[in-house]
Protein backbone atom coordinates (compact mmCIF):
# COMPACT_ATOMS: atom_id res chain seq x y z
CA UNK A 1 0.00 0.00 0.00
CA UNK A 2 2.47 2.25 0.86
CA UNK A 3 4.93 2.07 -1.96
CA UNK A 4 1.95 1.73 -4.13
CA UNK A 5 1.41 5.53 -2.74
CA UNK A 6 5.32 6.30 -3.39
CA UNK A 7 5.74 5.21 -6.72
CA UNK A 8 2.35 7.69 -7.44
CA UNK A 9 3.73 11.29 -9.20
CA UNK A 10 3.38 14.31 -6.96
CA UNK A 11 0.60 15.20 -8.88
CA UNK A 12 -1.32 11.75 -8.44
CA UNK A 13 -0.83 12.06 -4.67
CA UNK A 14 -2.34 14.97 -4.41
CA UNK A 15 -5.52 14.59 -6.08
CA UNK A 16 -6.04 11.03 -4.50
CA UNK A 17 -5.83 13.45 -1.01
CA UNK A 18 -8.59 15.43 -2.52
CA UNK A 19 -10.67 12.71 -3.46
CA UNK A 20 -10.13 11.67 -0.07
CA UNK A 21 -11.06 15.01 1.64
CA UNK A 22 -14.15 15.51 -0.76
CA UNK A 23 -15.00 11.50 -0.10
CA UNK A 24 -15.31 12.05 3.66
CA UNK A 25 -17.11 15.93 3.23
CA UNK A 26 -19.92 14.06 1.33
CA UNK A 27 -19.75 11.21 4.01
CA UNK A 28 -20.46 13.79 6.78
CA UNK A 29 -22.88 15.97 4.64
CA UNK A 30 -24.95 12.80 3.99
CA UNK A 31 -24.51 11.55 7.99
CA UNK A 32 -25.14 15.59 8.95
CA UNK A 33 -28.54 15.20 6.42
CA UNK A 34 -30.19 11.67 8.16
CA UNK A 35 -29.27 13.48 11.20
CA UNK A 36 -31.45 16.72 10.64
CA UNK A 37 -33.81 14.58 9.18
CA UNK A 38 -34.57 11.94 12.34
CA UNK A 39 -37.28 13.05 14.69
CA UNK A 40 -36.30 12.73 18.45
CA UNK A 41 -38.80 15.81 20.03
CA UNK A 42 -37.65 19.13 19.07
CA UNK A 43 -35.07 19.31 21.77
CA UNK A 44 -33.91 23.25 21.26
CA UNK A 45 -30.42 23.11 21.81
CA UNK A 46 -30.30 19.71 19.00
CA UNK A 47 -31.20 21.86 16.55
CA UNK A 48 -28.60 24.26 17.44
CA UNK A 49 -26.08 21.76 17.43
CA UNK A 50 -26.84 20.85 14.03
CA UNK A 51 -27.01 23.99 12.34
CA UNK A 52 -24.00 25.00 13.35
CA UNK A 53 -22.79 21.60 12.21
CA UNK A 54 -24.15 22.19 9.17
CA UNK A 55 -22.39 25.93 8.63
CA UNK A 56 -19.39 24.16 9.28
CA UNK A 57 -19.61 21.76 7.20
CA UNK A 58 -20.91 24.26 4.27
CA UNK A 59 -17.48 26.50 4.69
CA UNK A 60 -15.78 23.23 4.74
CA UNK A 61 -17.18 22.32 1.26
CA UNK A 62 -16.52 25.63 0.01
CA UNK A 63 -12.71 25.83 1.21
CA UNK A 64 -12.13 22.75 0.01
CA UNK A 65 -13.34 23.59 -3.31
CA UNK A 66 -11.40 27.06 -3.03
CA UNK A 67 -7.91 24.51 -2.28
CA UNK A 68 -8.93 22.46 -5.25
CA UNK A 69 -9.23 25.08 -7.73
CA UNK A 70 -6.56 26.56 -6.54
CA UNK A 71 -4.02 23.81 -6.92
CA UNK A 72 -6.15 22.52 -10.02
CA UNK A 73 -5.22 25.75 -12.00
CA UNK A 74 -2.22 26.36 -10.75
CA UNK A 75 0.23 28.28 -7.74
CA UNK A 76 -1.04 31.98 -9.22
CA UNK A 77 -4.21 31.19 -9.98
CA UNK A 78 -4.63 29.87 -6.23
CA UNK A 79 -3.06 32.72 -4.68
CA UNK A 80 -5.03 35.34 -6.09
CA UNK A 81 -8.09 33.06 -4.88
CA UNK A 82 -6.33 33.84 -1.21
CA UNK A 83 -6.04 37.54 -1.48
CA UNK A 84 -10.05 37.21 -2.60
CA UNK A 85 -10.48 36.04 0.78
CA UNK A 86 -8.25 38.58 2.36
CA UNK A 87 -10.05 40.99 0.48
CA UNK A 88 -13.46 40.13 1.82
CA UNK A 89 -11.94 39.51 5.31
CA UNK A 90 -10.45 42.90 5.70
CA UNK A 91 -13.92 43.95 4.33
CA UNK A 92 -15.74 42.48 7.20
CA UNK A 93 -13.02 43.70 9.43
CA UNK A 94 -13.36 47.16 8.62
CA UNK A 95 -17.07 47.47 8.49
CA UNK A 96 -16.95 46.96 12.02
CA UNK A 97 -14.80 48.95 13.19
CA UNK A 98 -15.74 52.88 13.00
CA UNK A 99 -13.85 54.80 10.66
CA UNK A 100 -13.69 58.75 10.01
CA UNK A 101 -13.85 60.72 7.26
CA UNK A 102 -9.93 61.24 7.39
CA UNK A 103 -9.23 57.43 7.52
CA UNK A 104 -10.82 57.53 3.56
CA UNK A 105 -7.71 57.45 1.67
CA UNK A 106 -5.37 55.09 4.16
CA UNK A 107 -8.17 52.55 3.52
CA UNK A 108 -7.68 52.78 -0.08
CA UNK A 109 -4.06 52.54 0.65
CA UNK A 110 -5.23 49.34 2.57
CA UNK A 111 -7.42 48.23 -0.25
CA UNK A 112 -6.12 48.70 -3.43
CA UNK A 113 -2.29 48.92 -2.92
CA UNK A 114 -1.05 47.40 0.50
CA UNK A 115 -3.62 44.15 -0.35
CA UNK A 116 -2.43 43.51 -4.14
CA UNK A 117 1.02 44.51 -3.45
CA UNK A 118 1.55 41.93 -0.31
CA UNK A 119 0.05 38.93 -2.96
CA UNK A 120 1.70 40.38 -5.69
CA UNK A 121 5.15 39.73 -3.88
CA UNK A 122 4.33 36.38 -3.02
CA UNK A 123 3.32 35.31 -6.31
CA UNK A 124 7.06 36.73 -7.45
CA UNK A 125 8.26 34.54 -4.49
CA UNK A 126 10.18 37.65 -2.68
CA UNK A 127 9.81 35.87 0.49
CA UNK A 128 12.41 38.43 2.97
CA UNK A 129 9.75 41.33 1.54
CA UNK A 130 6.89 39.25 2.20
CA UNK A 131 7.52 38.87 5.96
CA UNK A 132 8.67 42.26 6.35
CA UNK A 133 6.03 44.61 3.94
CA UNK A 134 3.62 45.06 6.10
CA UNK A 135 4.91 45.15 9.56
CA UNK A 136 7.45 47.51 8.75
CA UNK A 137 6.64 49.90 5.73
CA UNK A 138 2.94 49.79 5.97
CA UNK A 139 2.98 50.32 9.88
CA UNK A 140 4.66 53.95 8.76
CA UNK A 141 3.07 54.23 5.41
CA UNK A 142 -0.89 54.32 6.93
CA UNK A 143 -0.55 57.18 9.28
CA UNK A 144 1.45 58.95 7.21
CA UNK A 145 -1.51 58.86 5.10
CA UNK A 146 -3.76 59.68 8.21
CA UNK A 147 -1.77 62.10 9.61
CA UNK A 148 -2.01 64.09 6.00
CA UNK A 149 -5.99 63.81 6.14
CA UNK A 150 -5.27 66.86 8.96
CA UNK A 151 -7.89 64.57 11.30
CA UNK A 152 -5.98 64.18 15.11
CA UNK A 153 -9.13 62.86 16.65
CA UNK A 154 -8.93 59.41 18.50
CA UNK A 155 -5.71 59.30 15.63
CA UNK A 156 -3.99 55.77 17.64
CA UNK A 157 -7.02 53.74 18.01
CA UNK A 158 -7.84 54.64 14.47
CA UNK A 159 -4.56 53.59 12.98
CA UNK A 160 -4.02 50.59 15.36
CA UNK A 161 -7.22 49.27 14.25
CA UNK A 162 -6.55 49.26 10.49
CA UNK A 163 -3.42 48.37 10.50
CA UNK A 164 -4.32 45.14 12.89
CA UNK A 165 -7.17 44.55 9.87
CA UNK A 166 -4.46 44.63 7.37
CA UNK A 167 -2.08 42.41 9.81
CA UNK A 168 -4.70 39.87 10.44
CA UNK A 169 -6.47 39.88 7.10
CA UNK A 170 -3.57 40.40 4.41
CA UNK A 171 -0.57 39.39 5.99
CA UNK A 172 -2.01 36.37 7.98
CA UNK A 173 -3.85 35.20 4.50
CA UNK A 174 -0.68 35.96 2.60
CA UNK A 175 1.51 33.63 4.20
CA UNK A 176 -0.92 30.33 3.58
CA UNK A 177 0.01 30.80 -0.55
CA UNK A 178 3.52 31.07 0.00
CA UNK A 179 3.63 27.98 1.16
CA UNK A 180 2.35 26.80 -1.67
CA UNK A 181 5.97 28.39 -3.42
CA UNK A 182 8.66 27.33 -1.05
CA UNK A 183 11.23 25.68 -2.23
CA UNK A 184 12.26 22.47 -0.15
CA UNK A 185 14.46 19.73 -1.48
CA UNK A 186 12.96 16.42 -2.54
CA UNK A 187 9.80 18.16 -2.53
CA UNK A 188 8.80 20.17 -5.77
CA UNK A 189 5.12 19.70 -7.15
CA UNK A 190 4.15 18.44 -3.36
CA UNK A 191 3.37 21.69 -1.63
CA UNK A 192 -0.19 21.59 -1.86
CA UNK A 193 0.25 18.66 1.38
CA UNK A 194 2.06 21.28 3.46
CA UNK A 195 -0.75 23.90 3.09
CA UNK A 196 -3.25 21.13 3.96
CA UNK A 197 -0.79 19.39 6.61
CA UNK A 198 -1.37 23.33 8.23
CA UNK A 199 -5.14 24.06 7.76
CA UNK A 200 -5.74 19.88 9.05
CA UNK A 201 -3.92 20.33 12.18
CA UNK A 202 -5.19 23.38 12.53
CA UNK A 203 -8.89 23.19 12.13
CA UNK A 204 -8.71 19.61 14.12
CA UNK A 205 -6.93 21.33 17.25
CA UNK A 206 -9.69 23.88 17.15
CA UNK A 207 -12.72 21.36 16.99
CA UNK A 208 -11.04 18.87 19.60
CA UNK A 209 -10.94 21.70 22.18
CA UNK A 210 -14.66 22.56 20.68
CA UNK A 211 -15.55 19.32 21.98
CA UNK A 212 -13.75 18.86 24.67
CA UNK A 213 -15.14 22.08 26.33
CA UNK A 214 -18.34 20.68 25.82
CA UNK A 215 -18.02 17.20 27.19
CA UNK A 216 -15.80 18.37 30.43
CA UNK A 217 -17.69 21.52 31.12
CA UNK A 218 -15.44 24.03 33.65
CA UNK A 219 -15.44 27.79 34.31
CA UNK A 220 -13.73 29.43 31.52
CA UNK A 221 -10.74 31.28 32.25
CA UNK A 222 -11.41 34.32 30.54
CA UNK A 223 -15.41 34.57 30.88
CA UNK A 224 -15.38 38.23 29.63
CA UNK A 225 -14.01 37.03 26.51
CA UNK A 226 -15.00 33.67 26.03
CA UNK A 227 -17.75 31.49 27.33
CA UNK A 228 -15.73 28.07 26.31
CA UNK A 229 -11.92 29.24 26.52
CA UNK A 230 -10.16 26.90 29.52
CA UNK A 231 -6.41 26.17 29.44
CA UNK A 232 -7.50 22.03 29.83
CA UNK A 233 -9.74 21.70 27.06
CA UNK A 234 -6.93 23.82 25.12
CA UNK A 235 -3.83 21.36 26.08
CA UNK A 236 -6.17 18.37 24.94
CA UNK A 237 -6.61 20.22 21.54
CA UNK A 238 -3.61 20.81 21.21
CA UNK A 239 -2.08 17.33 22.10
CA UNK A 240 -4.81 16.05 19.79
CA UNK A 241 -3.79 18.71 16.71
CA UNK A 242 0.36 17.44 17.68
CA UNK A 243 -0.49 14.02 17.25
CA UNK A 244 -2.42 14.02 13.69
CA UNK A 245 0.51 16.30 13.07
CA UNK A 246 3.15 13.54 13.70
CA UNK A 247 0.58 10.85 11.78
CA UNK A 248 0.59 12.73 8.93
CA UNK A 249 4.42 13.82 8.67
CA UNK A 250 4.58 11.13 5.66
CA UNK A 251 2.90 14.42 3.75
CA UNK A 252 5.29 16.67 4.53
CA UNK A 253 8.76 17.43 4.45
CA UNK A 254 9.56 17.18 8.18
CA UNK A 255 10.42 14.05 10.33
CA UNK A 256 7.44 12.70 12.97
CA UNK A 257 9.26 15.05 15.85
CA UNK A 258 9.79 17.86 13.70
CA UNK A 259 6.17 17.27 12.25
CA UNK A 260 4.93 17.23 15.46
CA UNK A 261 6.44 20.30 16.70
CA UNK A 262 5.37 22.44 13.89
CA UNK A 263 1.90 21.03 14.30
CA UNK A 264 2.44 22.18 17.99
CA UNK A 265 3.72 25.30 16.93
CA UNK A 266 0.80 26.40 14.50
CA UNK A 267 -2.14 24.98 16.99
CA UNK A 268 -0.60 27.22 19.43
CA UNK A 269 -1.21 30.35 17.29
CA UNK A 270 -4.07 29.35 15.86
CA UNK A 271 -6.11 28.77 19.18
CA UNK A 272 -4.72 31.43 20.54
CA UNK A 273 -5.33 33.80 17.63
CA UNK A 274 -8.83 32.64 17.73
CA UNK A 275 -9.14 33.78 21.63
CA UNK A 276 -7.79 37.18 20.26
CA UNK A 277 -10.23 37.67 17.56
CA UNK A 278 -12.85 36.72 20.06
CA UNK A 279 -11.64 39.57 22.54
CA UNK A 280 -12.04 41.86 19.66
CA UNK A 281 -15.31 40.75 18.60
CA UNK A 282 -16.36 41.75 22.44
CA UNK A 283 -14.89 44.69 22.32
CA UNK A 284 -17.26 45.68 19.55
CA UNK A 285 -20.54 44.15 21.47
CA UNK A 286 -21.06 41.23 18.59
CA UNK A 287 -20.36 37.50 19.11
CA UNK A 288 -19.51 36.77 15.48
CA UNK A 289 -18.40 38.85 12.36
CA UNK A 290 -21.84 37.34 10.68
CA UNK A 291 -24.07 37.63 13.22
CA UNK A 292 -25.75 34.53 11.17
CA UNK A 293 -27.00 37.33 8.40
CA UNK A 294 -28.87 39.13 10.93
CA UNK A 295 -26.75 41.99 11.76
CA UNK A 296 -26.98 45.24 9.89
CA UNK A 297 -23.52 45.14 8.14
CA UNK A 298 -24.64 42.09 6.27
CA UNK A 299 -21.22 40.70 7.21
CA UNK A 300 -21.46 36.48 6.36
CA UNK A 301 -18.72 35.58 8.87
CA UNK A 302 -15.72 34.59 6.53
CA UNK A 303 -13.47 36.01 9.18
CA UNK A 304 -15.36 33.44 12.31
CA UNK A 305 -13.77 30.74 9.63
CA UNK A 306 -10.62 31.96 8.72
CA UNK A 307 -9.00 34.00 11.51
CA UNK A 308 -7.29 30.80 13.25
CA UNK A 309 -5.40 30.27 9.70
CA UNK A 310 -4.74 33.83 9.49
CA UNK A 311 -2.95 33.96 12.95
CA UNK A 312 -1.34 30.10 12.09
CA UNK A 313 0.37 30.83 8.48
CA UNK A 314 3.03 33.61 9.19
CA UNK A 315 3.98 32.09 12.36
CA UNK A 316 4.16 28.61 10.91
CA UNK A 317 5.80 29.63 7.74
CA UNK A 318 8.95 31.61 9.50
CA UNK A 319 9.05 28.69 11.56
CA UNK A 320 9.23 26.59 8.63
CA UNK A 321 11.49 28.79 6.45
CA UNK A 322 13.86 29.72 9.53
CA UNK A 323 14.38 25.93 10.37
CA UNK A 324 14.97 24.41 7.50
CA UNK A 325 16.95 27.50 6.27
CA UNK A 326 15.04 27.86 3.07
CA UNK B 1 -27.36 46.73 -25.07
CA UNK B 2 -24.84 48.89 -23.42
CA UNK B 3 -26.90 49.76 -20.78
CA UNK B 4 -27.23 46.51 -19.81
CA UNK B 5 -23.64 45.65 -19.83
CA UNK B 6 -23.28 48.82 -17.98
CA UNK B 7 -25.63 47.60 -15.16
CA UNK B 8 -24.15 44.45 -15.05
CA UNK B 9 -21.09 45.87 -14.15
CA UNK B 10 -22.47 48.14 -11.80
CA UNK B 11 -23.86 45.14 -9.96
CA UNK B 12 -21.46 43.36 -9.99
CA UNK B 13 -18.72 46.37 -8.84
CA UNK B 14 -21.51 47.13 -5.91
CA UNK B 15 -22.10 43.50 -4.58
CA UNK B 16 -17.74 43.43 -4.62
CA UNK B 17 -17.78 46.69 -2.80
CA UNK B 18 -20.34 46.63 -0.39
CA UNK B 19 -22.27 43.56 -0.90
CA UNK B 20 -25.37 45.56 -1.18
CA UNK B 21 -27.58 43.31 1.21
CA UNK B 22 -31.15 43.29 1.30
CA UNK B 23 -32.91 42.87 4.36
CA UNK B 24 -36.95 42.55 3.94
CA UNK B 25 -38.18 42.94 7.63
CA UNK B 26 -41.41 44.58 7.71
CA UNK B 27 -42.72 43.12 3.73
CA UNK B 28 -41.14 41.25 1.19
CA UNK B 29 -39.58 42.32 -1.61
CA UNK B 30 -43.43 42.50 -3.95
CA UNK B 31 -44.20 43.66 -7.51
CA UNK B 32 -46.84 46.10 -6.29
CA UNK B 33 -46.55 49.64 -6.72
CA UNK B 34 -45.11 51.17 -3.48
CA UNK B 35 -43.05 54.47 -2.63
CA UNK B 36 -39.67 53.33 -0.97
CA UNK B 37 -38.43 56.32 0.99
CA UNK B 38 -35.13 56.27 2.93
CA UNK B 39 -32.26 58.56 4.39
CA UNK B 40 -29.90 59.82 2.37
CA UNK B 41 -26.18 60.61 2.94
CA UNK B 42 -24.60 60.29 -0.12
CA UNK B 43 -24.68 60.09 -3.89
CA UNK B 44 -24.12 55.99 -3.98
CA UNK B 45 -27.72 55.90 -1.97
CA UNK B 46 -29.34 55.71 -5.34
CA UNK B 47 -27.35 53.51 -6.87
CA UNK B 48 -27.05 50.85 -3.46
CA UNK B 49 -30.78 50.73 -2.96
CA UNK B 50 -31.14 50.26 -6.77
CA UNK B 51 -28.76 47.46 -6.37
CA UNK B 52 -30.10 46.10 -3.34
CA UNK B 53 -33.70 45.56 -5.38
CA UNK B 54 -34.28 42.00 -6.58
CA UNK B 55 -33.98 42.38 -10.36
CA UNK B 56 -37.89 41.70 -10.90
CA UNK B 57 -38.71 44.83 -9.26
CA UNK B 58 -35.44 47.00 -10.60
CA UNK B 59 -37.06 46.96 -13.80
CA UNK B 60 -40.85 48.89 -12.37
CA UNK B 61 -38.70 50.67 -9.62
CA UNK B 62 -37.49 54.12 -10.90
CA UNK B 63 -34.93 56.19 -8.22
CA UNK B 64 -34.82 60.06 -7.86
CA UNK B 65 -32.42 61.99 -8.62
CA UNK B 66 -31.40 65.48 -8.11
CA UNK B 67 -31.31 67.04 -11.83
CA UNK B 68 -28.24 69.61 -10.80
CA UNK B 69 -25.63 66.79 -9.69
CA UNK B 70 -26.67 63.75 -12.05
CA UNK B 71 -27.07 66.20 -15.28
CA UNK B 72 -23.73 67.78 -15.04
CA UNK B 73 -21.46 65.50 -17.24
CA UNK B 74 -23.13 63.39 -20.24
CA UNK B 75 -22.20 60.23 -18.10
CA UNK B 76 -23.69 60.86 -15.10
CA UNK B 77 -26.70 61.84 -17.23
CA UNK B 78 -26.35 59.00 -19.53
CA UNK B 79 -25.74 56.29 -16.38
CA UNK B 80 -29.27 57.90 -14.53
CA UNK B 81 -31.27 57.79 -17.65
CA UNK B 82 -30.22 54.47 -19.36
CA UNK B 83 -29.07 52.17 -16.85
CA UNK B 84 -31.55 53.43 -13.67
CA UNK B 85 -33.91 54.88 -15.52
CA UNK B 86 -34.20 57.56 -12.77
CA UNK B 87 -36.25 60.53 -12.70
CA UNK B 88 -34.93 64.18 -12.33
CA UNK B 89 -36.32 66.27 -9.73
CA UNK B 90 -35.27 69.97 -9.55
CA UNK B 91 -34.03 70.76 -6.08
CA UNK B 92 -34.00 74.72 -6.92
CA UNK B 93 -37.46 75.86 -7.21
CA UNK B 94 -37.96 77.92 -10.45
CA UNK B 95 -40.71 79.84 -11.00
CA UNK B 96 -44.38 77.97 -10.19
CA UNK B 97 -43.52 74.87 -11.85
CA UNK B 98 -44.41 72.14 -9.33
CA UNK B 99 -41.08 69.72 -8.76
CA UNK B 100 -43.15 66.92 -7.67
CA UNK B 101 -44.73 66.82 -11.37
CA UNK B 102 -42.17 64.30 -13.15
CA UNK B 103 -43.03 61.71 -9.95
CA UNK B 104 -46.80 62.57 -10.59
CA UNK B 105 -46.29 61.37 -13.97
CA UNK B 106 -44.23 58.32 -12.89
CA UNK B 107 -46.57 56.96 -10.23
CA UNK B 108 -49.56 57.53 -12.88
CA UNK B 109 -48.07 55.16 -15.59
CA UNK B 110 -48.29 52.91 -12.50
CA UNK B 111 -43.95 52.90 -11.78
CA UNK B 112 -43.10 52.04 -8.32
CA UNK B 113 -40.57 55.13 -6.76
CA UNK B 114 -37.50 55.45 -4.30
CA UNK B 115 -37.70 59.00 -2.34
CA UNK B 116 -35.15 60.36 -0.22
CA UNK B 117 -37.44 62.73 1.93
CA UNK B 118 -34.43 65.09 3.41
CA UNK B 119 -34.45 66.26 0.10
CA UNK B 120 -30.64 67.00 0.33
CA UNK B 121 -28.01 64.22 1.98
CA UNK B 122 -27.10 64.49 5.44
CA UNK B 123 -23.59 64.12 7.76
CA UNK B 124 -25.45 63.93 10.62
CA UNK B 125 -25.97 60.66 12.82
CA UNK B 126 -29.86 61.01 12.50
CA UNK B 127 -31.80 62.02 9.32
CA UNK B 128 -33.05 65.64 8.72
CA UNK B 129 -36.51 66.58 8.76
CA UNK B 130 -39.02 65.02 6.09
CA UNK B 131 -40.17 67.72 3.21
CA UNK B 132 -43.70 67.47 2.41
CA UNK B 133 -43.28 65.68 -0.89
CA UNK B 134 -43.70 62.50 0.80
CA UNK B 135 -46.94 63.39 2.06
CA UNK B 136 -48.26 65.21 -1.18
CA UNK B 137 -47.77 61.61 -2.99
CA UNK B 138 -49.24 60.28 -0.50
CA UNK B 139 -52.43 62.12 -0.20
CA UNK B 140 -52.53 62.18 -4.19
CA UNK B 141 -51.57 58.32 -4.40
CA UNK B 142 -53.50 56.50 -1.52
CA UNK B 143 -53.57 52.89 -3.02
CA UNK B 144 -49.72 53.44 -3.24
CA UNK B 145 -47.99 51.01 -0.64
CA UNK B 146 -45.39 53.38 1.56
CA UNK B 147 -42.00 51.25 2.41
CA UNK B 148 -40.13 53.27 4.47
CA UNK B 149 -36.07 52.01 4.44
CA UNK B 150 -32.86 52.64 6.07
CA UNK B 151 -29.86 52.68 4.46
CA UNK B 152 -26.70 51.74 6.34
CA UNK B 153 -22.92 52.67 5.96
CA UNK B 154 -22.99 54.13 2.75
CA UNK B 155 -21.52 57.29 3.86
CA UNK B 156 -18.13 55.32 4.93
CA UNK B 157 -17.81 53.80 1.29
CA UNK B 158 -17.70 57.57 -0.32
CA UNK B 159 -18.02 60.34 1.98
CA UNK B 160 -18.33 63.60 0.23
CA UNK B 161 -15.90 65.09 -1.62
CA UNK B 162 -14.41 61.64 -2.62
CA UNK B 163 -14.62 59.80 -5.47
CA UNK B 164 -12.94 56.48 -5.39
CA UNK B 165 -15.43 54.24 -2.88
CA UNK B 166 -13.70 52.00 -0.05
CA UNK B 167 -14.96 48.36 0.36
CA UNK B 168 -17.17 48.33 3.18
CA UNK B 169 -20.41 46.24 4.01
CA UNK B 170 -23.83 48.13 3.23
CA UNK B 171 -27.13 46.64 3.93
CA UNK B 172 -30.57 48.48 2.95
CA UNK B 173 -33.47 47.44 5.60
CA UNK B 174 -36.80 47.53 4.28
CA UNK B 175 -39.46 48.06 7.40
CA UNK B 176 -43.26 47.80 7.36
CA UNK B 177 -45.09 49.90 4.87
CA UNK B 178 -47.05 53.09 6.64
CA UNK B 179 -49.88 54.47 5.77
CA UNK B 180 -51.52 57.71 5.56
CA UNK B 181 -54.30 57.86 8.64
CA UNK B 182 -58.06 59.48 8.00
CA UNK B 183 -57.19 63.06 9.10
CA UNK B 184 -53.80 62.81 9.65
CA UNK B 185 -51.98 66.45 9.29
CA UNK B 186 -48.98 66.95 7.81
CA UNK B 187 -46.32 66.94 10.44
CA UNK B 188 -47.80 64.57 12.18
CA UNK B 189 -47.50 62.10 9.31
CA UNK B 190 -43.67 63.35 8.45
CA UNK B 191 -43.19 62.75 11.89
CA UNK B 192 -43.80 59.40 11.88
CA UNK B 193 -42.53 58.56 9.04
CA UNK B 194 -39.26 59.70 9.78
CA UNK B 195 -39.44 57.90 13.14
CA UNK B 196 -39.94 54.67 11.00
CA UNK B 197 -36.96 55.02 8.71
CA UNK B 198 -35.04 55.64 11.96
CA UNK B 199 -36.78 52.73 13.62
CA UNK B 200 -35.09 49.88 10.81
CA UNK B 201 -31.39 51.35 12.32
CA UNK B 202 -31.10 49.14 14.73
CA UNK B 203 -33.10 46.42 14.21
Amino acid sequence: MSSFLRNLSPSHQVGLLFVMVFGLLIAASIAALVMSLRDDGDKEERTEDIRELSSLLNTSWIMCTVFWVGWALGDTVATLLFALVAFFALREFITLSPTRHGDHRSLLLAFFVVLPAQFWLVITERFDLVTVFIPVYVFLAIPVVSALANDPQRFLERNAKLQWGIMVCVYGMSHVPALLLLDFPDYSGKNAFLVFFLVFVVQTGMLVQHLAARRWPKPPTAPQVSQTFHWSSWLIGLAVGGFVGGLMSGLTPFKPAQAVAMALIACVAGSLGHLVMKALKRDRGITNWGNEGKSVTGASGLLDRVDALCFAAPVFFHSVRWYFDL
Amino acid sequence: MLARLMGLFLLGLIRALTGAQARWQGCPPKAEQRIYFANHQSHADLILIWAALPSELRSITRPIAAKDYWTKTPFKQWITTAVFNAIYVDRAKTGDQDPLEPLIDALQNGDSVILFPEGTRGNQEEPQAFKSGLYNLATRFPQVVLVPAWINNVQRVMPKGEVVPVPILCSVTFGAPIALGEGEDRSGFLLRARHAVMSLRDT
